[in-house]
């Protein structure tokens, strides 16, 4: 029992990340019908912007330290970020421990205007183009974004921890009357599912609600009616894009003291998404959260020892089988409209 | 227009152009008439040093290319020597190999085994490298071994841990200085049973492919002789990045210790996972929670940040090492790079030195008379103190270092305490060791 | 002749003299001069054009003329593989049984895999086949290793029992794989001046291999059943409501490209002895969609082109490094030098592929059609000057002509 629990937790866990990601793949397909393989990209971005927010603070001038030495025996060069000088020491040291959380700030209107950009500049082009140019143009432009990082940052992951006041997990278990350290989940990680949980919720409200949403909507199910109606749609979508960007950084933001950053990893949550996105169903927003935390609940369970002992290798396969089966037995995945991306 | 030369590596002679691309048999015996395989016959000698370029790996490759161009840069007489100073062969004279000026050639691994082996294989075919050195993974390690065996060059192994390089799937043509998994196991034990007591109940994680299968035997060995139990061992996929959910239920297995055979992006995971848990805040069995991570490095530990403070594991070489090899080393590398090395690239640099060495004590840069002097020769002064490449499956011996996170780093490189010097004894196995058995080395080949 | 028009019979001839001609062609540099660097004429290389193109014919097979995009087309490439590897570890070292093999076992893979694919179209077919390819990767990687090899790759060992033929040769060393006594491996060079030129027995088998590959799908696209496909793409709806059952076209399709692949990777493990797991990732299923698309989807000739461009890259720029690189703008002086260096140094050696990125996106951008309508626009320009040539000056002889 509270093995299941525990993997329950982690499945959502993992599951609000998938979510979000395919959140912001669907948002842009939805609304602009582009095969966009460079979302997993605009994820990592958005973790690279905690990595420079913190860059950025620490950054330091050298003081020379000639009681002690370094490895060639030359006097230490000792680094003093400059924030101890502007804030002194202890401030400037709880300004550095919270750059994650700062970096939210920071990351959205980046974001946005790397999606803005990458519209303008570059995915307009594309709309009347057949997919397969769209992902080839896609995949392209995310190597050379992950190659600029690479570039600039290296291929080794860097550590960005979170505050220290996050750090430990809670005691799940001995709040529902097991035993202690039965189930424990770290702090982090149950705030990163309550931010995934506010920004999906935002999503949905702001298409839900808004006039803007509405017409977004509108426009998502019949372009040229709405575009007919002289609304200049095109604009709004523009913004979507930028929307979609920032939900994909946000994720990736708050990811990173999960997993140390590295510029490989939109990559590896590429082919992971993009089956979320479709075991949701292609264009489905419900769909596509839906499935992210399905996935992610069945890839915990299929992790458990007990698991692995009755089928070897489960663990390894788990998200294609779920969605092969789910593909044959639901045309459209679970929540697809026909006629989307069937031909 | 047709002025024939013996080249580089062609020597068939023929003026006629047209009847060459009829492609008569005969033809094909042409590249026979070599003593081996891209025999030197200019001033110079072409190396190949073969590292991941891209990828995950990356940094460590670029590291190990370094180390290659200051071995190249010491054998051709330049810089300060680095360790030719110190290392107890005198054989080499700063002068080249044999008298021809060294050069190099680099390829990306991008650790993939297809093409690692693609761009082994261009040096081979198309720069006329006598020697192919390098890799950051024993899966390309074993491809490109093997690639070597069969076309007749000799291939120092760069970093690769794995027992089947130099057990399963050993070849004759292939030196391994690194250590293995088994050294790792022997010499971690001790020190864990020292630290941590003799009565340990251990959970492994253990990375599902060749490098982790063997890790994880030799851990579980090693610390079960010590009187350790082991409560389970997972396996969890290579793609993994999140390993919460593989984590998550160690506590409710009753295991007080966890081990983490991975290795680069998955180690740095599932040790940041691990700590994100509070796992080593908790008590289990009236013990405090410990994790150990048989295979260190030092980018690792860098990708890791503070979460390895504390924790356990094994190296082959660390910058902190007082020798005077190791301060050789570090200083000339440091004065060029502005950064100490890291353990890929001392191995990578000493190999390099080592098939040097061989050429110049055979005489020859034939393979086989190379493969002659490496085997069962013993050094000194390349760091780890007394060496022996043992002729019986071309595997380094010598002291393995046990480390530990360092709790106050004064710099991004001194995140490494060195705990113990393993002496080599006690990592020394029988050459028919289960661990090792199902391979033979063959006999050496010279190619043509 | 073999049935071909005219236009097709001179591709055909176009590509039999390239690809014979391929160890002159490639090797435009002589070879101990600073741009011998790009010289991409040696066995390893020239092989893996050819192999990757016969990949990438097939794979347009499906792609271009049905447009089911397929996410999984390397999973047949590595089933091909390592059923090669295995029938030179149990039968024998020559090449004929372990193609062979390697043909039907990844044609059964792909009838198996095609028949559940095929039930969706549009993207759910691409994840489809994605799905079932990772699958296959991942366990062959990890808890097939018994039969893969796993991490380290199916290889040959000194004591495989290998029925018709020695476990080892004469000198203890694993034989390689041939055909009939000539082995895969055998050169010869050819010295002309600087220039060296090298014929590989290997390289001449497959690229037999491939004449034979396009001239197959040549006539696959004049085919009724090549139209048949074409209709697939344009209108499969319409072609359902016609009474006409376009499953076992598209079946048929989705075999013959996968038993193309399954060529491909028996060739690959007979011109290299060994099978490793990375070759059915997504990556290189990903691959050969960019070669088929870059060169040109839907064209016989286009795929050959992108495969070429793709592994070019790959194994020329990979190699090159900032030595190479000062020695190449060694003539200039020391600060420009330098300054040379330090801008061109991001794009090669380990920025590899952040150069493919770069010319991927220029490509798509700026040609729709691929590599080949590269070539028409150069064709057209060519033609368009010359009759504006003609028309204006038609008193001077076109140097051209």
């Amino acid at each position: 029992m509270d093995a299941i629990i525990l993997q329950i937790l982690n499945g959502l866990d993992k599951g609000s990340a998938y979510a979000l990601i395919a959140l912001g793949l669907t948002l842009i397909f939805g609304t602009l019908g582009v095969v966009n393989f460079a979302h997993g990209a605009l994820f990592m971005i958005g973790a690279f912007c905690a990595v420079t927010l913190s860059r950025i603070l620490t950054l330091s001038h050298t003081i020379i330290d000639e009681t002690q030495k370094d490895f060639l025996g030359n006097p230490l060069k000792v680094e003093v970020p400059y924030v101890h000088d502007l804030f002194g020491q202890a401030t400037g040291d709880a300004i550095i421990d919270w750059a994650v959380p700062l970096s939210v700030l920071f990351a959205i209107p980046i974001m946005i205007l790397v999606g803005v950009v990458m519209e303008r500049g570059l995915i307009k082009h594309f709309y009347k183009r057949p997919h397969a140019d769209q992902i080839l143009v896609t995949f392209g432009l995310a190597i050379v974004l992950q190659e600029v990082i690479k570039y600039f940052y290296g291929a080794n992951p860097i550590p960005t921890p979170a505050p220290a006041a996050f750090k430990g997990s809670l005691d799940f278990g001995a709040m529902l009357g097991f035993d202690p350290n039965l189930i424990i989940y770290p702090y982090w990680r149950i705030i990163y599912f309550g931010f995934a949980a506010v920004i999906i919720g935002g999503v949905f409200a702001f298409l839900q609600f808004t006039t803007f949403g509405m017409v977004v909507r509108a426009g998502m199910a019949d372009r040229e009616t709405v575009g007919l109606l002289g609304i200049n749609i095109d604009k709004r979508f523009t913004i979507m894009f930028g929307i979609a960007a920032a939900v994909a950084g946000l994720a990736g933001v708050m990811y990173t003291p999960i997993n140390s950053p590295n510029y490989h990893m939109g990559m590896d949550f590429l082919v992971l998404s993009f089956v979320v996105v479709v075991v949701g169903g292609m264009g489905s927003l419900p769909g596509a959260v839906l499935a992210g935390f399905l996935l992610g609940v069945l890839e915990s369970f299929a992790s458990m020892r007990e698991v692995i002992d009755i089928i070897p290798g489960i663990n390894q396969i788990i998200i294609y089988l779920v969605a092969i089966i789910i593909l044959l037995t639901r045309p459209r995945g679970l929540m697809g409209r026909k006629g989307v991306m069937e031909d | 227009m047709s002025k024939l030369d013996v080249s580089r590596r062609g020597l068939l002679r023929t003026g006629a152009v047209a009847g060459a691309g009829l492609a008569l048999p005969t033809i094909f015996t042409a590249q026979s008439a070599h003593a081996f395989t891209n025999e030197p016959t200019g001033g110079t000698v072409t190396l190949g040093f073969n590292v991941p370029q891209t990828g995950p790996y990356a940094d460590e490759g670029a590291d190990e290319l370094r180390a290659y161009e200051l071995a190249v840069e010491h054998l051709n007489g330049g810089g300060d020597g680095g360790m030719m100073n110190t290392f107890s062969s005198k054989a080499l004279q700063g002068n080249g190999i044999l008298g021809k000026k060294v050069q190099y050639v680099t390829g990306d691994t991008q650790t993939k085994s297809d093409a690692a082996r693609a761009s082994a294989k261009s040096m081979i075919e198309k720069d006329g490298a006598i020697m192919i050195t390098g890799g950051s993974s024993s899966g390309v390690a074993v491809a490109v071994q093997a690639l070597c065996q069969e076309a007749g060059v000799i291939f120092m192994a760069g970093l690769t841990h794995s027992n089947d390089t130099t057990g399963k799937d050993k070849r004759a043509n292939g030196f391994r200085h690194f250590f293995n998994s088994y050294m790792s196991g022997a010499a971690l034990a001790p020190v864990l049973a020292g630290a941590y007591g003799t009565d340990r109940k251990a959970y492994h994680l253990t990375a599902d492919y060749n490098w982790g299968y063997t890790t994880e035997e030799a851990v579980k060995s090693s610390t079960e002789a010590m009187g350790w139990d082991t409560v389970a061992a997972v396996k969890t996929p290579l793609t993994q990045t999140d390993f919460s959910s593989y984590i998550a239920p160690v506590l409710q297995s009753g295991a007080d210790t966890l081990v983490l055979n991975h290795y680069g992006g998955n180690m740095v995971n599932s040790l940041t996972n691990a700590v994100q848990f509070g796992l080593r805040d908790k008590q289990v069995n009236g013990k405090d929670f410990q994790i150990v991570v048989p295979l260190y490095s030092r980018l690792m530990a860098k990708g890791a940040g503070a979460n390895v403070k504390g924790i356990f594991g094994s190296t082959n070489w660390h910058w902190t090492l007082q020798d005077e090899g190791s301060k050789a080393f570090v200083r000339s590398f440091g004065t060029k790079y502005g950064f100490p090395p890291s353990q890929a690239a001392h191995t990578t640099y000493v190999q390099t030195l080592l098939y040097a060495d061989a050429v110049e004590r055979a005489g020859s840069f034939a393979p086989c008379a190379v493969a002659e002097a490496l085997e069962d020769y013993e050094f000194d002064g390349l760091g780890n103190g007394k060496t022996l490449y043992r002729g019986a499956d071309h595997q380094c011996f010598k002291d393995v270092l046990v480390v530990k996170g360092k709790e106050n780093p004064t710099s991004e490189f001194d995140l490494l305490e060195i705990v113990e010097v393993t002496p080599v004894d006690q990592v020394t196995y029988a050459p028919d060791h289960p661990q090792f058995s199902g391979g033979a080395l063959g006999t050496c080949n010279n190619g043509a | 002749m073999f049935n071909l028009n005219k236009k097709d019979l001179s591709l055909l001839i176009i590509v039999a003299v390239l690809t014979l001609f391929a160890p002159f062609i490639l090797n435009p540099f002589p070879a101990g001069s600073a741009m011998a660097q790009f010289n991409a004429g040696y066995p390893d290389l020239m092989q893996r054009f050819v192999i990757f193109g016969i990949f990438a014919i097939g794979f347009n097979i499906l792609f271009g003329l049905t447009g089911y995009l397929s996410f999984g087309h390397a999973a047949f490439l590595g089933v091909g593989s390592y059923a090669a590897v295995w029938m030179f570890k149990l039968l024998s070292m020559n090449v004929i049984p372990a193609i062979l093999l390697a043909v039907i076992v990844s044609g059964l893979f792909s009838l198996l895999i095609g028949f559940v694919s095929l039930r969706r179209s549009g993207i759910y077919f691409s994840i489809l086949t994605l799905a079932f390819a990772q699958m296959m990767f991942a366990l062959a990687y990890s808890v097939l290793t018994p039969i893969t090899g796993g991490e380290t790759g199916l290889q040959l060992a000194l004591n495989d029992p290998r029925i018709l033929g020695v476990s080892q040769t004469a000198e203890g060393n694993i034989p390689v794989p041939g055909l009939f006594g000539l082995e895969m491996r055998d050169s010869a060079d050819l010295v002309i001046g600087g220039w060296v030129f090298t014929f590989n027995v290997g390289y001449y088998f497959c690229a037999l291999v491939l004449l034979a590959s396009f001239y197959l799908s040549i006539r696959i696209f004049r085919s009724p059943f090549g139209m048949m496909l074409r209709a697939v793409k344009s209108n499969q709806q319409r072609m359902n409501y016609t009474g006409l059952n376009t499953r076992p076209y598209t079946l048929a399709a989705f075999v013959i490209s996968g038993m193309y692949a399954g060529l491909a990777g028996g060739l690959m493990a007979s011109m290299d002895p060994l099978a490793g797991a990375e070759r059915m990732q997504w990556t290189a299923s990903g691959e050969v969609v960019l070669m088929t698309i870059l060169g040109g989807a839907g064209t016989l000739i286009g795929p050959v082109l992108g495969a070429g461009f793709i592994k070019y890259f790959e194994n020329i720029f990979s190699k090159i490094n900032d030595n190479v690189l000062h020695s190449w703008f060694s003539f200039l002086p020391d600060g420009l030098e330098d300054a040379v260096v330090f801008i061109i140094h991001p794009f090669i050696g380990k920025g590899w592929h952040l150069t493919l990125g770069i010319l991927f996106m220029l490509v798509v951008i700026f040609l729709p059609g691929g590599l080949v309508e590269g070539g028409q626009r150069i064709r057209g320009w060519l033609k368009n000057r010359k009759t504006k040539d003609n028309g204006s000056a038609s008193h001077e002889t076109n140097p051209a002509e």
